[in-house]
């Protein structure tokens, strides 16, 4: 289950990152208002919500580009604002609409942040080949920056977490601006970051685009975390189940074979062959054996995964009601 | 509180790099063309002068920085006047232009602290005016030569090279001043434009200016009118505001090293008229201490200038 209704809940033992009661303050405004969440060593974690809801404002706090108001935040058990060269040396960092100096070449741009990163002369050159190739630019690693289309500069900026071979990558907004296309490639590439053990701290306002790579999420909303977990749990917990299932078969018996499939929450008739599960987790295959168990026939079997936005919307909406029946 | 790490790693990459930005902008190209041809102009018109007035001088050399003749300013001048504007030139958009290219984040996000930033930022620019003035410097000794065909004596090298030190001090004052409004302003033209105005408002305006106050500040008395003379309080108040300018600060300690008969800088009292001679030169010590409490202010402005900039940039939260 989700745990946003633990208020201090001591931070698991692999947790690279944690936040507790975390504020920032602009004059009388809270743009962050006492979050706190524990982020894990190699999951892809998603800061999500919409524009203005805080969540660039937590990663400066988390890198000390912005001084913290109230509470604390840890990266790789150091504190940012009195340790910053240890979170800097091993936590890679994407800021939304990331800037090259665009008069220099993509190798140049590199081999400047590598330089600062106190890397040899040898270990440059063998990295930010290494990783331009990973991020398919070795091609125009000799072209100034200035040619470069946004998606482009994306990857360019993953080269440079890769340069550094950093444990955390924070990316800000990774998928805004992005065409279609852009956006697999990108998303595909932060797939690959995490299989090689990094952990991922992505934030965005385009649930849809990036719930699939996420682990776990944090559901902002005006400077809070609403709340947080898989996907799939807050799936369950607000819309009262992650995975609908259709299921077109022909026989006997279906209906009551399928209720007893484990993480099933419900199975309605929808028409003489047709029904609809609703479930904890995607239940297709044990929905197959259980048709053929029965002795029916299989025509179709289909699934709506969770969608976060249809969860935020539900969650946002409910709360809005809830504010208006108060008032 | 002690923070961790050295607050220099990373200096000497960002000095680097803003170095060879400066050395290759075209903006820098523009400037020094600009410079290098009123520097012409200036020393054309002094090596004309000299050529005509044959005197024996054993400061041939020193003439050539502080010699003019109409209707072109000397070189020194000519430098008080257009080194702000080189400076200007390189700081006004050192620290907004990496807000505004979105770069600064990234470059924050690595290993260095923001000292590091500022002061190889601070660092470079310095540098690349001290080249631009050494080179200035150098064409002055060369033209020396080719023209006036006198080897220059020791002591006119050590007066010149203190003019190129000081000259460089000038240029941190305002490269100091433009680096805390590219950090204060967001937008580059803003910092461009009130760096500018200040430039015009302290060579122009502040010289009519400060008079016109010292004599509200302490009204000229009549019998000194009377005789013709300046009122000592109004003439020192006057000296107080405009050593205010940087301006007026370089150019004294310029008379006073470049032209050594220089006894006193600014009003001129009896107590040190008694028993010297008008015109026999100073030894360059003696040169050197007239020169130093000008010195010393430039070299405090610009410390002043850097630290405020590097107390307002610490605490900017950084966006982009
Ligand atoms: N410098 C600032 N001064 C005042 N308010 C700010 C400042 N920066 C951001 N905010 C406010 O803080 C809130 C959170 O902003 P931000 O963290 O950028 O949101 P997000 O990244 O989720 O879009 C917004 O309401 C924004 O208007
Ligand atoms: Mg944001």
């Amino acid at each position: 289950m989700s745990e946003q209704h633990n208020d201090n809940p001591a931070p698991p033992p692999d947790a690279v990152i944690t936040a507790q009661g975390l504020t920032k303050r602009y004059g009388k405004a809270n743009a962050v208002d006492a979050v706190s969440f524990a982020i894990r060593k190699g999951e892809v974690f998603g800061l999500l919500g919409p524009n203005g809801a805080g969540k660039t404002t937590t990663i400066l706090m988390m890198l000390g580009l912005t001084e913290i108001s109230s509470g604390q935040v840890g990266v790789l058990g150091f504190n940012p604002a009195r340790a910053p060269l240890q979170v800097k040396r091993r936590v890679g960092y994407l800021p939304d609409s990331v800037g090259f100096y665009d008069n220099l070449t993509a190798v140049e741009n590199l081999a400047y942040t590598a330089k600062l990163m106190g890397l040899s002369l040898q270990e440059r050159t063998e990295r930010i080949a290494d990783a331009l190739r990973r991020v398919r630019l070795a091609e125009v690693a000799h072209q100034r920056v200035a040619t470069y289309s946004r998606g482009m500069r994306q990857r360019l900026g993953l080269a440079e977490i890769i340069v550094k071979r950093a444990e955390i990558a924070i990316l800000g907004e990774p998928t805004s601006g992005l065409d279609p296309q852009a956006t697999i490639e990108f998303l595909e590439l932060i797939a690959e970051l995490k299989r090689g053990g990094t952990t991922v701290l992505l934030s965005s306002h385009l649930l849809d685009q990036v719930q699939r790579i996420c682990d776990r999420v944090a559901l902002f909303k005006a400077g809070r975390i609403e709340m947080m977990g898989s996907v799939a749990e807050l799936a369950v917990q607000v819309l009262g189940a992650g995975f609908v299932v259709e299921v077109e078969a022909e026989g006997s018996g279906i209906a009551r074979k399928l209720s007893t499939i484990p993480g099933v929450t419900k199975v309605e008739t929808l028409s003489a062959d047709r029904y609809r599960m609703t479930a904890e987790r995607d239940v297709r295959p044990d929905a197959a054996s259980a048709v053929v168990s029965v002795n029916g026939a299989l025509k179709r079997l289909s699934v709506d995964e969770p969608s976060l936005e249809a969860i935020y919307a539900r969650t946002f909406q409910a709360k809005r009601e809830g504010v208006r029946h108060a008032a | 509180m002690r923070r961790e790490g050295s607050a220099f790693q990373g200096l000497g990459t960002v000095f680097v790099k803003e170095l060879s930005d400066n050395i290759s902008s075209v903006r820098m190209l523009v400037l020094e063309l600009l410079v290098v041809l009123t520097a012409l102009a200036a020393l054309y018109g002094a090596i004309d002068n000299l050529r005509q007035n044959t005197a024996e001088d054993p400061f041939l050399l020193l003439r050539l920085f502080t010699l003019a003749r109409d209707p072109l300013p000397s070189f020194v001048a000519m430098l008080g006047f257009l080194v702000p504007l080189m400076a200007i030139g390189l700081g006004f958009d050192a620290i907004n232009s990496e807000h505004n290219r979105r770069t600064l984040s990234r470059i924050l996000a690595q290993p260095i602290y923001r000292d590091a930033l500022l002061m190889g930022k601070f660092l470079a620019g310095l540098a690349t005016l001290g080249v631009s003035l050494t080179a200035l410097w150098l064409m002055v000794i060369g033209l020396g030569l080719i023209f006036l065909g006198v080897p220059p004596g020791g002591e006119e090298i050590a007066r010149s090279l203190v003019f190129l030190v000081v000259a460089i001090f000038y240029a941190g004052v305002w490269l100091s001043l433009a680096m805390l409004l590219s950090i204060v302003f967001r937008s580059p033209a803003t910092a461009a434009l009130v760096a500018l105005g200040i430039w015009l408002f302290l060579t122009v305006l502040w010289p009519m200016l400060a008079p016109a106050i010292a004599q509200v500040i302490a009204p000229p008395d009549p019998r000194y009118a009377a005789l013709g003379l300046e009122t000592p309080d109004t003439g020192l108040w006057a000296q107080f505001l405009l050593r205010i300018s940087p301006n007026d600060l370089f150019a004294e300690a310029m008379q006073a090293i470049l032209s050594p008969q220089t006894r006193t800088l600014g009003a001129v009292f009896l107590e040190q008229l008694r028993g010297a001679i008008m015109g026999a030169p100073l030894p360059f010590g003696e040169s050197l201490m007239i020169a130093w409490p000008q010195t010393v202010s430039l070299i405090a402005g610009t410390i002043v200038l850097f630290v405020v900039g590097y107390v307002i940039f610490q605490r900017q939260e950084v966006r982009a």
